[in-house]
């Protein structure tokens, strides 16, 4: 009896010294990567909403303690809602526009196959420049001297057309130019989608009778439904942080017209030096982005389980 | 009945050259720019001021191209862009492997927590983290040379690769853990001799799709280097365009260049970069 209780309690006490071990082993595993985002998230994180409380030109070693002014100018700063309403609008015309042709483009691309596979390749290329030149390449493409519109026009009869040095059109340059960037990635990622849905599935319809378009519209949507969610909450979230792209393109203008709250808050902090405010921007930033994607996911959770 | 067929045939080509109209419409659309830019570049600077975006270059000029890629600052900003890549991809693959390890394959308190803050961080916008980051590079003495770039890209690229990472490593069979563990291969000797081979795959779509994003950075290098030198391929354009702001042909080479490497990566290895860009679908 007693040695089975001795037995117990030595299995017990390797089982204890072995969770340590697999515990000692996992940390040290584990530890790099961590380093790193302690480092680069968690710090950043705390410092940009403490330095939101001061006034700070960024060279400086002190930071002056102010209290809740940046946030009290924040709220009021009719440039930042002017830049959070352009997100808003880019969030939403990249739903409208971007969405149904990724997945036409995917829809297409998977009922052709190997067929198309020209196709594929073409349209994936404007995935493969970075924001910064796809930036410039419009910012040259759409001038109004020597641009491509204006070429059009022109060969029609019609004079130049200056579609980002309008204020009324350049945001709506800059949302075709983001949807052309963009559209490869969503197609890709819809592509993705059709390759997980196991074959049987087309046959089994074929075999009902279906066609190809009631096979995409009552098999394929409904099980690429999580994958269409997923996208979405990428492309909202994506929307709210665009900077490379528009701050190339049009550096915000002309006015404020295509200012976004990414770019006014790179040029308060870096250009104007003002840091405190310019953090208190990028803290708010986050805030909405947050807030936003934490609806979203709310929303689409919440009609899952119903 | 043949009525029938033959109706249904019509009106499986009349579906067909909807698909076809379709795709030769999206295919101006993406391509045309394409064009535009690579056309321009063998434009004298003349042509471009004189005559519309969709007048042919008069003659075969090259000079534009010839002078970049002869201009010792491009191949500066080369050097630094693949040094950024090479020093940035294979640190990042391996702490991402190692850190995906114990996600996937023990049993202890913090996974679920740790696993957690991964996939929160992989929805931070970098501009939150951009002023300090700033600040940390300065106060480092690593500001203005290219080693400021590395952290920040591995960084920013972790969350997502331990996150797929982890994923692949649940798919590999435990059984061949447990034979390795007979044989008397501790944890860490498992992780070298199995599973880090066995990821191989996983790790060669990471290895394109991080690739792709952090050899078209632009942010953090804009902000972290000033000095030509010490400024990779995304940042030439830029510089490029302070001093040839007017010569819309010079730019357009530039950009063509700087995509070009991509481009052939692209046609070498098109199935493993699209794989790669959906893996990272998973997040964007």
């Amino acid at each position: 009896m007693t040695g089975e209780i001795n037995l117990m309690k030595r299995e017990s006490r390797l089982a204890a010294k072995r969770r340590f071990e697999t515990g000692i082993i996992a940390a040290l595993f584990l530890i790099p990567v961590f380093l790193f985002m302690i480092v680069y998230f968690v710090y950043p994180i705390i410092s940009t909403f403490l330095s939101s409380f001061t006034s700070w030109n960024g060279i400086s070693a002190t930071k002056k303690f102010n209290g809740i002014y940046n946030w009290n100018k924040l709220v009021h700063d009719m440039n930042f809602w002017k830049a959070f309403g352009n997100n808003i609008k880019i969030m939403i015309l990249s739903l409208i526009i971007q969405q149904p042709i990724g997945f036409l483009l995917a829809t297409f691309l998977d009922a052709r196959g190997k067929k198309s596979n020209f196709f594929k390749v073409i349209w994936f290329l404007p995935l493969l420049m970075s924001s910064v030149a796809v930036g410039y390449l419009f910012h040259y493409a759409l001038s109004a001297n020597s641009g491509m519109l204006t070429g059009i026009s022109e060969l029609l009869g019609g004079g130049t057309i200056d579609v980002l040095g309008n204020q009324k059109t350049a945001l709506y340059a800059v949302i075709a130019v983001i949807c052309w960037q963009f559209i490869p990635f969503y197609m890709v990622y819809y592509l993705a989608g059709y390759s997980s849905i196991p074959e049987e599935y087309y046959e089994a319809a074929v075999i009902d009778g279906a066609t190809r378009k009631q096979y995409v519209c009552w098999i394929a949507l409904p099980v690429l439904f999580p994958t269409i969610e997923s996208a979405i909450v990428l492309s909202v979230v994506g929307s709210l942080k665009y900077f490379d792209l528009v701050y190339v393109m049009t550096g915000g203008g002309p006015g404020t017209s295509t200012e976004l709250m990414a770019t006014y808050m790179y040029k308060t902090s870096f250009s104007s030096y003002n840091m405190g405010y310019g953090s208190a921007i990028a803290a708010g930033m986050f805030l909405l982005i947050t807030l936003i994607a934490s609806v979203l996911m709310n929303i689409m959770n919440r009609r899952d389980n119903s | 009945m043949n009525g029938q067929q033959s109706g249904k045939k019509k009106q499986t080509v009349i579906r067909n050259m909807k698909g076809n109209v379709l795709a030769v419409f999206w295919f101006v659309i993406a391509f045309v720019p394409f064009l535009f830019m690579v056309m321009s570049g063998f434009k004298q600077k003349i042509e471009t001021i004189m005559y519309g975006a969709f007048h042919l270059p008069s003659r075969f000029y090259p000079d534009n191209y010839i002078k970049i890629i002869t201009s010792s600052s491009f191949w500066i900003y080369f050097k630094n862009s693949v040094i950024v890549l090479v020093v940035s991809l294979v640190v990042l693959l391996f702490i991402s492997a190692c850190a995906a390890y114990p996600l996937s394959r023990f049993e202890f308190r913090l996974r679920t927590p740790l696993f957690v803050a991964i996939v929160a961080a992989m929805s931070v916008p970098m501009h939150i983290t951009l002023i300090p980051i700033f600040k940390l590079t300065v106060q480092t003495g690593l500001y203005d040379t290219i080693y400021a770039l590395i952290p920040p890209a591995i960084a920013f690229a972790a969350p997502i690769s331990v996150f797929i990472l982890t994923g692949f490593m649940k798919g590999i069979p435990k059984e061949l853990e447990e034979a390795a563990e007979i044989d008397g291969c501790g944890k860490i000797g498992t992780f070298f001799k199995i599973i880090l081979p066995l990821s191989k795959p996983g790790l060669s779509t990471l290895a394109i799709y991080n690739g792709v994003n952090i050899w078209n950075e632009f942010c953090f290098s804009y902000t972290l280097t000033q000095s030509e030198k010490n400024r990779t391929l995304p940042l030439a354009i830029w510089n490029y365009q302070g001093q040839y702001s007017t010569n819309t042909a010079m730019i357009m080479a530039c950009l063509a260049l700087s995509v070009l490497p991509m481009i052939i990566l692209f046609i070498i290895m098109q199935d493993k970069l699209v794989k790669g860009m959906m893996a990272g679908a998973v997040k964007g």
